[in-house]
Parts: C-alpha cells; sequence; structure tokens
C-alpha cells in the first residue's frame, strides 16, 4: 500500500467518523415529572399526569392546543360551522391509522364522542360535551357535529385530553395500555418506576426528531435535584424544588424554563357561609393579603400576581391586582364597616401542595396582622374533595385550579366557594352562544372585573411551569397552556 | 415439638384474621371516596356514581369485606382502582424489587454487625470495644434518609459511579440491578447493622459472665475459644429476634428510601396508594405485609427451637 493511499484511507476513515458524529444526534429522551398518572387513559380520569405522558404523543384530538395556547387542526383537517353556529362539519385526515393498524375514520370519532357524553360515562371533564346533541358520520372521513345550542367554545372543548379519539376496539383497555393515533406509541410501563415510549413508524403527520421517549416517576424534591445533577435524566416537566433552580441555572449544563401555566392559585372563601357572605369581609380578606409575599416565600419569587380568575398569559386577561392591592389599614377599615372590628375566627383547610401548605402560613400571618384568627387543617387531597369541595364545610382554603379557561365554574352556584349570581350566569350564557371573537373578548374582560368586583375569592398568583433540562435539548414548551409534554417538538442540538 | 409448632400456627391464623379486619376497617373509616379523587373537581354527581358502580363501591362494607377475604384465601387479591391493573400482579412486581433490597441489605447489615459485635465483646472495656461503640452510636443516631442522600451526593453526583436512583428492571441484568441497589442496600444496612452489633455485644457479654463460660475457661480455654465455642450459640437467641424484627422493617419500612432513590417498592405503592385513596390496594398490600411479618415471626420461633434444645424439651 502506497503512503498516498493509506492517508487517503485514514482521511476517509476520519471523515467517516467526523460525518457520523455529525449527523449523529441523540434520539432517545428521558423525562422525569413528579407524578405518577394513575392510569393512562385520557377520557377516565382527572389526574393531570395522564396527559402529561399521554395527550398529543399517543392521543389526539380533533383540534389540539399549541404551546401558546392556542387551538390548532389535529385529527380535523378543517371545519364549516352552519351560520346558526349549530352544526360543525368536520373533514378528516386520510390515511390516519391507530398504533393496532386499524384505520381512523368517522366512526372512531361518533364512537368517542357519544363515549364521553353517555349516561353512564365515567369522564372527568363531561361538561364538554354538555351541547352536543347529536354525532352523525356523513361519509368515512367527514363528521357532524350538531349543538343544542351554540357554543363559541366546541373547538376549544374538543382540543381537551378528554376529548381525544379512541378506537372501539381498545377504548376498555387504554388505561394499561393505551393505543391512539399519536406520534408515539405505548411500549412498556413499569408501575411506580416508567413509561416507554417509541415513534410511531406510520405516524400520518411529519416524522418526530426522537425515536425513543421515557418518562420517569419522581416524588422526592431532593430525589429530583440528585437524579438531574447525575445525569440520570434529561428533562424534569413540574421541577419540585424551586429552591434549587439558582443552581440549575449558574450551571452551563443545564437550562431552566420558567413559564406561566393555567393554575389560577387562590384563596377560596365560603361565599354562603358568615361572614364571608358580606362582600365587605371579602374584600377586607383581599386586602388583607401581601401577593409578593406570598410568592417570594411559598414560592421562592416564582410565580405572576393575579388579581382575578384568569391567565395573564391569555391575550384576553386584564390586570385587576390593583383593585385588590395589599393594604391592611382599609382591611381594617373595612372589616369595622362590616361590624366585626375586632375580626373573627375562620378554618383554614389546606391541601398538600406547597403553594397551600406554605402559602397558608403566609396569609394566616397576614390575616392576624388585620384580627382575623385562622384555625389551621391540613387535609389530604381526597379529604380536601370530600370536606371542601363536597359538603362545603370550611371558612378559606387554597387551592389551583389548573383547567384551562375555567371561569365558568363561577356560574356553578353549587360550586365550593358558592358564589351567587345571576348577572355571571348571563354573562357566561352569553359567552357560551357567542362565536364573535371581539364580542367574546368583551364578555370574558366583563366576567374577569365581575367577579374581581364582587371579591368572590382572594387571587393570589399564577402558579409557574417551571422546566429543568440538559442544555442541548430544544424545542420543550416553556408554558405549559394545559398538562402536556409534546415529544414531536423535542429534538437533541447537534 | 409438634405442639409447639402446632400452637404456633394457631396463633398465626387468629392474627392474620384481626388483621384482616382491623385494617378493613380503619382503611375504610378514613375520609375520601376513591371514584371522586379520580374523577377531580369537574366530574358531575351522575359521573361520581357511574364510577362507584363500576369499582363496585355501591356495595354494603360487609359484603365488601367478605368478597375481599374469599377473594384473599384463593389467592386473588382484586383490582385496583386507579391502576386498573391486578393487585397481585402490581404486588409480585414491586417485590421483584423490595425483597432483593430487604435481604442485600441484611445481609450487608449481618456481615457487618456480626464481626463488629464479636470483636467488641471480645476486647470488653478496651480501645476496640469503645471505638465500635463509638461508630454504632452513630449508626444508631443517624437517620438512614440523610444518610442516603450523603450516598447519593458522593457516589451518584461528585464520583458518577452509580444512578442517583430509580432500578433498570430484572431484565437488563443481574449487575445492572444490584448496581442500583447497592446504595439503597448499604443507606438501609447500616443503622441496622449498628443495632445488631450493639445485641451481639451485650448479649454475649451477658453469657461471657455466665458460670459455664467459667468453667470452661476453668477447664482451661482461653477467652478466644469459650467465646468462639459456647457463648457465641448462646448468645444467638436475642439477635435472631432483632434479626427477623429487621428483615420485617426492611421489607415494609423502607418506603422512606424508596422514595430517596425512587424505587419501585412495595413502600411506595403503598404510599400511592394511600394519597390516591386506592383502598382495595391499601388494604391488599398492608395484609401481604402482616402476612410477611407474622410468617417471619413464626420461622423465627421456630429456629429458637432449633437454637434452643430446651424449647424443643419444654414442649
Amino acid at each position: 500500500m502506497t503512503h498516498f493511499s493509506r492517508n487517503l484511507i485514514s482521511a476517509s476513515i476520519i471523515a467517516l467518523f467526523a460525518g457520523m458524529g455529525a449527523a449523529q444526534a441523540q434520539t432517545d429522551i428521558k423525562i422525569a415529572m413528579q407524578l405518577e398518572p394513575p392510569n393512562l387513559d385520557p377520557t377516565g380520569g382527572a389526574a393531570e399526569a395522564i396527559d402529561s405522558v399521554v395527550y398529543l404523543n399517543i392521543f389526539e384530538g380533533l383540534t389540539r392546543f399549541a404551546s401558546d395556547g392556542s387551538i390548532e387542526p389535529e385529527l380535523a383537517e378543517s371545519w364549516t360551522i352552519s351560520d346558526d353556529g349549530l352544526v360543525y362539519t368536520f373533514k378528516l385526515h386520510d390515511g390516519v391509522r391507530f398504533h393496532d393498524g386499524t384505520t381512523f375514520d368517522a366512526e372512531d370519532v361518533k364512537f368517542s364522542l357519544d363515549r364521553a357524553r353517555a349516561e353512564d360515562s365515567t369522564n372527568a371533564q363531561k361538561q364538554l360535551f354538555a351541547q352536543i346533541a347529536d354525532v352523525t358520520v356523513v361519509d368515512p372521513l367527514t363528521v357532524q357535529i350538531t349543538l343544542s345550542q351554540p357554543n363559541g367554545a366546541l373547538l376549544f372543548n374538543l382540543a381537551w385530553g378528554d376529548a381525544v379519539i379512541v378506537g372501539p376496539e381498545t377504548a376498555a383497555t387504554n388505561a394499561t395500555a393505551p393505543v391512539g393515533t399519536g406520534p408515539f406509541r405505548f411500549v412498556n410501563w413499569v408501575q411506580g418506576d416508567r413509561v416507554d415510549l417509541a415513534r410511531n413508524p406510520d405516524y400520518w403527520g411529519p416524522a418526530p426528531a426522537l425515536e425513543t421517549a421515557t418518562f420517569r416517576f419522581i416524588p422526592d424534591p431532593t430525589a429530583a435535584f440528585s437524579a438531574m445533577m447525575a445525569g440520570d435524566i434529561n428533562v424534569f416537566s413540574g421541577f419540585p424544588a424551586p429552591e434549587n433552580l439558582p443552581q440549575f441555572e449558574a450551571d452551563p449544563r443545564f437550562q431552566v424554563l420558567v413559564g406561566s401555566t393555567e393554575g389560577e392559585t387562590i384563596l377560596a372563601m365560603n361565599n354562603k357561609q358568615a361572614p364571608f357572605d358580606n362582600v365587605l369581609v371579602r374584600q377586607a380578606v383581599a386586602h388583607a393579603i401581601d401577593r409578593q409575599a406570598i410568592i417570594d416565600g411559598a414560592m421562592f419569587g416564582y410565580g405572576t400576581p393575579i388579581g382575578t380568575h384568569f391567565a395573564p398569559h391569555n391575550p384576553d386577561y386584564i390586570d385587576l391586582t390593583a383593585q385588590s392591592n395589599y393594604d391592611p389599614e382599609l382591611s381594617k377599615q373595612l372589616l369595622a364597616e362590616a361590624g366585626l372590628p375586632d375580626g373573627f375566627t375562620t378554618t383554614m383547610k389546606l391541601p398538600p401542595p406547597s403553594y397551600a401548605r406554605r402559602g397558608g402560613e403566609i396569609i394566616a400571618a397576614q390575616l392576624r396582622a388585620v384580627g382575623i384568627q385562622t384555625e389551621i387543617t391540613n387535609v389530604e387531597w381526597a379529604q380536601w374533595l370530600e370536606e371542601v369541595f363536597g359538603s362545603k364545610n370550611y371558612g378559606l382554603t387554597i387551592v389551583s385550579h389548573t383547567e384551562p379557561f375555567d371561569i365558568g365554574i363561577y356560574a356553578n352556584p353549587e360550586y365550593y366557594f358558592q358564589y351567587d349570581s345571576q348577572p355571571f350566569r348571563d354573562i357566561m350564557t352569553e359567552l357560551t352562544a357567542t362565536t364573535d371573537p371581539v364580542k367574546r373578548t368583551e364578555l370574558v374582560q366583563a366576567a374577569q372585573r365581575m367577579i374581581a368586583d364582587d371579591y368572590v375569592n382572594g387571587y393570589l398568583f399564577q402558579l409557574a411551569a417551571l422546566t429543568v433540562a440538559k442544555a442541548e435539548v430544544q424545542g420543550l414548551w416553556a408554558n405549559a397552556p394545559v398538562a402536556a409534554n409534546d415529544l414531536s417538538a423535542i429534538s437533541w442540538k447537534q | 415439638m409438634i405442639a409447639y409448632i402446632l400452637g404456633r400456627i394457631a396463633s398465626l391464623f387468629i392474627s392474620l384474621i384481626v388483621a384482616s379486619l382491623v385494617i378493613f376497617m380503619v382503611v375504610e373509616v378514613a375520609p375520601g371516596d376513591p371514584a371522586a379523587f379520580m374523577l377531580g373537581v369537574n366530574a358531575k354527581p351522575d359521573t361520581v356514581a357511574a364510577l362507584r358502580a363500576e369499582l363496585g363501591l355501591d356495595v354494603p362494607k360487609a359484603e365488601r369485606y367478605l368478597n375481599w377475604v374469599t377473594g384473599m384465601v384463593q389467592g386473588d387479591f382484586g383490582t385496583s382502582y386507579t391502576y386498573r391493573s391486578p393487585i397481585s400482579k402490581m404486588v409480585a412486581e414491586r417485590l421483584w424489587v423490595s425483597l432483593p433490597l430487604a435481604i442485600y441489605a441484611l445481609i450487608l447489615s449481618t456481615l457487618i454487625a456480626f464481626p463488629a459485635g464479636i470483636y467488641a465483646a471480645s476486647r470488653r472495656g478496651r480501645i476496640g470495644d469503645l471505638g465500635v461503640m463509638a461508630a454504632t452510636q452513630l449508626g444508631v443516631a443517624v437517620p438512614n434518609f440523610w444518610f442516603a442522600m450523603i450516598l447519593v451526593l458522593i457516589f451518584a453526583i461528585n464520583l458518577g459511579w452509580v444512578s442517583a436512583g430509580g432500578f433498570p428492571g430484572w431484565d437488563k441484568g443481574f449487575w445492572a440491578c444490584m448496581a442500583a441497589l447497592t446504595l439503597p442496600a448499604i443507606a438501609l444496612a447500616l443503622p441496622q447493622a449498628a443495632i445488631l452489633a450493639r445485641v451481639m455485644r451485650s448479649s454475649l457479654l451477658d453469657m461471657l459472665d455466665e458460670d459455664f463460660i467459667r468453667t470452661a475457661r476453668a477447664k482451661g480455654l482461653t477467652e478466644g475459644q469459650a467465646l468462639w465455642r459456647h457463648a457465641l450459640k448462646n448468645a444467638l437467641i436475642p439477635v435472631l429476634t432483632i434479626l427477623g424484627l429487621q428483615f420485617s422493617f426492611l421489607l415494609a419500612g423502607s418506603i422512606i428510601i424508596e422514595q430517596v432513590f425512587y424505587l419501585p417498592g412495595l413502600g411506595r405503592l403503598v404510599f400511592q396508594a394511600i394519597t390516591q385513596r386506592d383502598l382495595i390496594t391499601v388494604e391488599s398490600v398492608v395484609m401481604l405485609l402482616v402476612f410477611a411479618v407474622i410468617v417471619v415471626n413464626f420461622l423465627v420461633d421456630l429456629t429458637y427451637a432449633v437454637v434452643d434444645p430446651r424449647l424443643r424439651a419444654r414442649h
């Protein structure tokens, strides 16, 4: 062998390796979350952890949420709405298959929606389908939804994880072996440890960059920190130890994403229990609260103050925080006006999350400063649901409402804070029937103002979405407009 | 001997029946409806009712208890409310983590404690004894989860020898699993070893003061020979008792260590089931753990009889 050819060969070997190095970006990812989903069927439970794993990855709906919270077409290619707003005709994507090989068509849409709204349905968000009167199959790729009354939020409702399209053959077993139409298919679930997904080779849309993905469940904040630092995981979605974030921010190996969620954290007041049935008392409570102190003390500074029950990242949001600014003197004055110059004693029931437990202690101290004494009880979620949410046996409680666009809960006088206002219900009824975007914005803003004027609850802050990831991971959602980890957007920098 | 064993078996059954009643009552009395928990805050009352019917929660409690017990006797532990999978399968999967971990920790603990205890006893009052005692004092005082975090900091984060937690699964090979279990096993074993070593030492020292040891010394054995040939065997009963208790603890009580190392073990299953009001899973797993503890105690009782001939003779 001559010198020349030997050089040539080594050069080409080097080029080959260099080329391989450039072309071979990592195609697997390990994403950790704090809570493990109890099962993997998004249509059969309210746990957000279910959607965090399967929504957009395994299961798809007619429409979907984008990373900014807007609604985009998914399995429905396009749609037309009748002039009276009652009939929606969806044109479906052609060539879509479920992971078990069966074809997706209009029959599956009809089956899924009928199943979700059926009498004996166990769908946790059945109210999404309340206005649907009928679902008709026009042809295999066309489906028609007829409403009993116009609903401006239908496309939004159909984007929820609870409205995904499932196959009739596999609907019953989705809890443990989910089968959908998404870009990733289910591989394995080691309960208590991880869920493995792999790219769906027959996906109808653009192929994702990742080949495999593993979701791991690490409940302990200290363990979450160690696992990230030791490199066991690549991404931690919903990082549970905000006190450690500065350490990750200072480390070039990592990136920290701080975004917004749909979680309005409120100090809920029992509007039908004395003395909270008096708007002056509720106003006094609102002015006794120093939001920034709670955000700093309970959330290590992560969170956006809110003055009403609406997400600040939404274009329709109005900042009403000034209306319930921190003013203990005004608060005392209001209490005196309400006939309670010496304050009063009430109960405060706190569910497990740290925003409630830590935040509750701070709020109790702030309320004490204006003369309101609180008896704090720590409760588990199941107990909270029974005592606070079910029997309404409480004075104050702290909870984060994480459903997107959930201001409608104020229209239900039976809801646990028991706000009973006909004018508010009128706004909501009109909103449901309105499809014109400009008019909708007006109505949504009127609704925000009304609950702020009535001081229904103490509005604290919007929960932050905290994500820690390896610096090379790109395409992660900073904001969490819905519980989701959209794997098809994620890739590794080369 | 036969009467002794029969007596033990009878008490084993009575314990099981009482335990099943107590567990069922305590779990059912706790507030919180599993169906309402699963469906969250937006669910309509009829949806909750539909799910309650689907889960079999609308059946009267007495009937549910009987169904549960008869099911267990036939080896059917029911289906988890939230996971929707058979509990026996879930428990079996978790046992493949918890049981090896408990055994691993027990072996480590014994390997450390026996030599340390015997060495300390043989050097009574001297510097070696004091050293062992000081070390065990520290081992008893330090909480195992704190020790676990220190181990993670050194071996996973700084040195990068092992991962900070998790369990690869036995299909990934024996050594990968042993590597994953090593730090948790050490964290579990050291405090146990400290207790065991102290028991071993004091039990041996009690024996060394006995008349028969003096006799053995008088017939010409050295202190070491007397210890190994005569004292050790007699000192084992209290040690075995502690060892039995420790095994039960390691199997059922490693929940905090499982949390620190995010291992999918039995402890975490119970913890998760409690927070999610997965009542049937809590009941069945706790019942299984009670069964395991009772059986371990039964086996320890039998070992007494093997170690101590007087027990055999008496019954």
